[in-house]
């Protein structure tokens, strides 16, 4: 099992899918504890990487290569290095956690676990892939069923938000598709494989790496989402039931950066360079913007939403700089946005589940009622405004320290983000659980057993790494030189 | 600078900082299942933690050395090409913060028992005292600029957490959010001033910053905005002007809260990171400093006057104290600014746990409704009255050395700099505004008639739990600047001795620079052995320090002299005008008030500070994000809807097309399957365009499909 460690850790969910397709539709408890059993097994598989994983090597671990179609010189081709390994781990915890978060999902089990399995093998799948073919067949695959997620189980505007999603990442699948087409027919021989790609990226001339760049640019900046491509995802949040959520902004949103970082990066260098203040001003934007429109919502689930796009935008600072402290502050704002923002909607599910609305205005002085969830959420706000102590400020402080030294002024304006963040979050915090209860939600109960499962290990990550980030950061830090490194290369 | 930190040493100290931090993590998850819920554990803990400090401050009385120094240095982060590591640096100067710390959070622990006996969250009160004292040890045991900041944010933390204790009352919640958002406005410019350093020099640590400055590895104008830079945390964390508005409404939370986080410890933070950072302030930032806290210290001191809340008047007088300490720095009063920091966190910790104990009995904070409380509460009065004549500047008591050393250290800078020199004046007439405002306090509450006889009538000396402390502090209050052990200990640093290139050519240069962890204890251990040729060299801190303290001795002790006796008079004048207007009632303040009717206004407006802001800046904020939430809205998902609508009447168009014309040319079952095949042969193709395009073909049918039954 060891050999193939990637490729169990990818298909495993597909058997589970198989198993719960032939269930018999009546048994939606059976079929439930089979999904989170499927999706158990990668998380073992995930934690036994991480403790196997050699963290003193900068390339490529737990290589698989078979030949897939000959006549286009495709490869099954999988393997992970430092900056896949967070990805891997997070793809396979928020699924395992999210299956539980899932729980009280009534409409349609069967379909819905089943689609969810085969969400996981397509995300799990492009984290892994090292052969561009390869990684965009899971890209698509992981598509399809988010689609209907949303489109099936979603809430009332669910068919809009799930065409609006669909459409708008296939516009960035096309582009993707054509920039792959173009680099594989420019290359020669034409390869799919990547680290051909990225070592022998000599053969694309400058015009040609611009315009591709862009063009993968924009296919991974929805996914991101970068200003302006961004207002597919305030919808879908919303409308996405609260497990689909949290895996669309836990690592959906991780794909367009680690596409940046794992292709245009290395294969694009001289576009890397070029276009490196643009990324590090559309971070900026995405910082500011995002907060601001945070601050003004009125729906906790879409003040979320927002908050991600404000946080995403560390990561495009980050590694617009290209220093290792950028880099890694990068990298890690993605982990640890995953698990912060994982927290923050199974939270706001938890709500919805009891008072049936998200309305911030519609209640105040929880704290009193629901003591435990009030801590759990006050955990989860303050990690995501970037308090010392808990994950999110070391990845905050790392990007500023990286980025400061390459764009001093664009830095200087994307700290003011730390005081608009630190509004919004307070300020929900207090219109929510502060002030004196209200009367109709005398009897809500505290948060229950099986809701606390889902988030107390993702409080204790956020916590952990807050203290000590050493654990993720060692995994990392040395794929990540040589990305950086190879994105240099002018 | 500083050797190596034998181990006991680290394990005390660590143990210092931890307990506090233990006993919240108790209080979090159990404390309301322990008997008492937990008060005794959380106070008992803080002991440990204190009677700890008490040893390693006799450690330090002990060695009686102004250039005492231990450090230890641990890797953090390290991701090769960005390192920072943690560590614990001890000098006198922690020493005494480690003490000051100790001593009123130990006591405003034992005041709580008494004073929220029976708070409905009485085990997370104590839960959140625990975390606020361990980022506060923290803070003053720390060696670099980044862990300085994690506990920077962290008290903050605290402090929101225990000034929105009571949360069911909005002005609560409110005065918490404007607390924490407030001083993070000053926060950003510290991490500003954090990244400009770190991007030139390339590390955090307070040492090698220093050498860095000292050898000239950074210097004018970027120095200097570093410098204002992190003075802006001081600005927002020490409630100086113009981020001074949270403090008062920090009165909201409980009182021994008050007394601990927003007079004493938290809020001379910034007083105490001036004086840490002390060596890398260029002249021009020192200037910045100086009149930044001598504008806060004349401004809240003229408020104070017209306060009629007990806690608003002790917390305008916190902010005039802070701007004394922060004045005395800028000027180059470095032992002035500091000791001040400790005497003052004595008297005023002293202060508000006694009005703490007044509120406790009469149920009000409001003055006009206590008067005549001496007879009910002696224990209360007495010890009041004692902190009162401490910060007044009364001969004898502590509050006489630290502001007397405050004034002669202003006026030595003005008389070096006469263009400055109203500093000075100033700060003499804040001086005698304070000793008014604050036997105003004295007469209103304790002298004269009970003014509400109800509550006099209820009104009672409290518990021993509580008196206790009080008199502990009385005791501090009066004698804690005796015998100059302060001044001999607390010396401002000199940046000569930091230097390593130009003065110890026998540490290799390079050596400085990557300098991390182990092998820079080394280097550091060798220099030491050569203070004192260091301190023959002045030349770096000549240029460096705007005077104060270095103005030649004849003239200091001059200054001295004069600063002693005008302060005497001014605190006099000032006792003296209150007792005339309070006491004897010689002047009615009606009539000053009606006279100065507009002035009135002005200050119990609080110079509009409160509503400006919320116009001028929470206003525009949110009007801001209000327009970034239509403009999302209307425009930029406008245009992604805009695109779709366009999308379906074009398909709409096509489909027409396509029915009518299409579909009219092709006729006959044949051809139809002839087409098909067609279709398919060339799918079959292997060319990857057609793929594409069938992509976009799906695509553009399902969105059809969608499109035309409506979203």
């Amino acid at each position: 099992m060891t050999g193939h460690v990637l490729s169990w850790t990818t298909f495993f969910p597909l058997i589970g899918m198989a198993v719960i397709l032939a269930m018999p539709r009546n048994r939606p408890n059976l079929i439930k504890w089979t999904a989170a059993a499927a999706s158990a097994v990668p998380l073992v598989l995930s934690v036994w990487i991480f403790v196997n994983f050699d963290r003193g090597e900068a390339g490529l671990q737990f290589v698989e290569r078979v030949p897939w179609i000959r006549a286009f010189n495709i490869e099954y081709f999988m393997g992970i290095d430092g900056l896949s390994v967070p990805m891997v781990i997070l793809t396979a915890l928020l699924s395992f956690l999210c299956m539980f978060a899932s729980w009280n999902i009534n409409k349609m089990v069967k379909g819905y676990f089943a689609l969810f399995l085969l969400l996981e093998t397509g995300m799990m799948g492009v984290f892994c892939a090292l052969d561009f073919f390869l990684f965009f067949v899971f890209w698509e695959v992981m598509l399809l069923p988010m689609y209907f997620l949303i489109g099936i189980w979603g809430g009332p505007r669910r068919e809009y938000a799930a065409i609006k999603f669909f459409l708008y990442t296939l516009l960035g699948s096309v582009l993707m598709l054509l920039s792959m087409i173009a680099l594989y027919l420019m290359h020669d021989p034409h390869t799919f494989d990547m680290t051909r790609l990225w070592t022998e990226y000599g053969v694309y001339g400058r015009t040609f790496q611009l315009i591709v760049y862009v063009a993968l640019f924009i296919g991974f900046a929805i996914k991101v989402p970068v200003f302006p491509f961004h207002t597919w995802l305030p919808d879908a949040h919303v409308e996405a039931p609260t497990a689909i959520s949290v895996i669309l902004a836990g690592v959906l949103l991780k794909m367009g950066i680690y596409g940046m970082l794992r292709i245009s990066y290395p294969i694009l260098p001289v576009a890397t360079v070029y276009f490196a203040y643009g990324l590090a001003v559309l971070g900026v934007i995405n910082i500011l913007y995002g907060a601001l429109c945070a601050m003004a919502q009125k729906d906790l689930k879409k003040l979320v939403a927002y908050s991600s796009i404000s946080h995403m935008g560390y990561c495009l600072l980050g590694m617009a700089a290209l220093t290792p402290a950028g880099m890694n502050g990068a990298v890690l704002q993605m982990f640890n946005h995953g698990t912060t923002t994982a927290m923050l909607f199974l939270l706001v599910g938890v709500i919805y589940d009891r008072a049936h609305h998200r309305d911030i205005e519609g209640f105040g002085g929880l704290a009193t009622q629901m003591p435990v969830y009030t801590g759990i959420v006050t955990v989860a706000f303050f990690a995501s405004l970037g308090l010392p102590g808990l994950s999110g400020f070391i990845s905050e402080a790392l990007v500023f320290l990286g980025a400061f030294p390459v764009f001093q002024t664009l830095t200087i304006i994307a700290v003011i983000g730390i005081v608009l963040t630190a509004g919004y979050i307070l300020w929900t915090l207090q219109r929510m659980f502060l002030g004196t209860l209200n009367e109709k939600y005398k009897s809500l109960p505290d948060i229950n057993g099986r809701e606390l499962f889902t988030l107390v290990p993702l409080a204790i990550i956020v916590i952990v790494l807050g203290v000590w980030p050493m654990p993720v950061l060692d995994l990392m830090r040395r794929s990540l030189g040589w990305i950086a490194e190879m994105a240099q290369r002018v | 600078m500083a050797t190596n930190m034998p181990a006991d040493m680290v394990t005390s100290l660590v143990l210092i900082l931890l307990l506090p931090l233990a006993g919240f993590a108790i209080q979090m998850f159990f404390g309301t299942r322990l008997p008492r819920k937990g008060d005794w554990l959380s106070t008992g803990l803080i002991g440990i933690s204190l009677v700890l400090g008490i040893v390693m401050f006799i450690r330090t009385l002990g060695v009686f050395d102004a250039g005492y120094a231990r450090q230890v240095h641990w890797p953090w982060i390290d991701i090769g090409g960005f390192r920072v590591g943690m560590g614990i640096l001890f000098d006198n100067l922690t020493a005494v913060m480690l003490m000051v710390v100790g001593i009123v959070s130990f006591l405003v622990h034992l005041f709580s028992i008494g004073y929220l006996h029976g708070d409905v969250r009485y085990s997370r009160y104590f839960g959140y005292l625990g975390i606020f004292s361990f980022s506060m040890l923290g803070l003053v045991l720390c060696d670099n600029l980044l862990a300085l900041y994690v506990f920077w944010e962290l008290v903050g933390l605290s402090s929101y957490l225990l000034i929105g204790h009571w949360f069911e009352k909005k002005s609560a919640s409110d005065a918490a959010k404007k607390a924490f958002l407030t001083t993070r406005i000053g926060d950003v410019g510290m991490f500003i001033g954090i990244m400009i350093l770190y991007a030139k020099l390339g590390t955090f640590r307070f040492d090698e910053i220093f050498a860095a400055v000292a050898d000239g590895e950074i210097g004018g104008s970027l120095l200097t905005w570093a410098g204002v830079g992190l003075f802006c945390g001081a600005i927002g964390k020490s409630a100086q002007f113009p981020l001074h508005v949270w403090l008062p409404d920090a009165m909201e939370g409980p009182t021994p809260v008050s007394a601990l986080i927003h007079a004493a410890t938290m809020v001379a933070a910034g007083v105490y990171m001036v004086g840490r950072l002390f060596l890398l302030f260029t002249p021009e930032a020192l200037l910045v400093i100086a009149y930044i806290g001598l504008i806060t210290a004349v401004m809240a001191a003229s408020i104070a006057i017209v306060q009629t809340d007990i806690k608003k008047a002790l917390a305008y007088s916190t902010i005039s104290q802070l701007g004394y300490m922060i004045t005395a720095l800028g000027v180059g009063g470095y032992t002035a600014g500091l000791f001040h920091l400790m005497t003052h966190a004595f008297f005023k910790a002293l202060l508000f746990l006694g009005s703490g104990s007044v509120i406790h009995a009469v149920h009000s904070q409001e003055m006009p409704d206590m008067g005549g409380l001496r007879k009910k509460m002696p224990v209360t009065f007495w010890t009041f009255l004692v902190a009162t004549l401490a910060i007044s500047g009364v001969p004898g008591l502590s509050g006489f050395f630290s502001k007397d050393m405050i004034l002669g250290a202003s006026l030595a800078f003005g008389m070096e700099h006469s263009s400055h020199l109203i500093i000075f004046l100033l700060l003499l007439v804040t001086a005698g505004v304070t000793a008014f405002y604050m036997f105003r306090v004295v007469f209103l509450t304790f002298l004269g008639r009970p003014r509400d006889e109800e509550r006099y009538a209820h009104a009672h000396e409290s518990p021993a739990v509580m008196t206790i402390p009080l008199t502990v502090l009385a005791v501090l209050a009066v004698g804690s600047a005796w015998g100059g052990w302060f001044q001999a200990l607390v010396v401002k640093p000199e940046l000569g001795q930091y230097r390593t290139a130009a003065v110890a050519p026998a540490v290799p240069g390079g050596e400085h620079g990557e300098a991390h962890a182990g092998e820079h204890h080394e280097a550091v251990h060798d220099e030491t052995t050569i203070p004192d040729a260091l301190h023959a060299d002045p030349e770096g801190h000549e240029t460096h320090v705007a005077g104060g303290d270095h103005a030649d001795h004849g003239a200091a002790h001059r200054a001295h002299q004069i600063a002693m006796i005008t302060s005497i008079l001014a605190a006099g004048l000032g006792i003296l005008l209150a007792w005339l207007f309070y006491g004897r009632r010689l002047f009615s303040a009606e009539t000053v008030r009606r006279r100065l009717a507009a002035v009135h206004l002005l200050l119990s407006k609080k110079y509009y500070f409160d509503e400006i802001y919320a116009v001028g800046v929470v206003g525009t904020t949110l009007w801001v994000s209000r327009a970034a939430r239509a403009f999302d809205t209307h425009v930029v998902d406008g245009a992604v809807n805009g695109t779709a609508w366009r999308a379906r009447g074009f398909s709409w168009f096509i489909g027409l097309f396509d029915n009518t014309v299409i579909d009219g040319m092709v006729n006959g079952v044949a051809g139809t399957v002839t087409a098909w095949g067609r279709q398919f042969r060339r799918i079959q193709t292997g060319k990857i365009q057609n793929y594409l395009l069938g992509l976009v073909a799906v695509a553009l049918i399902l969105a059809f499909v969608r499109l035309v039954r409506g979203f």
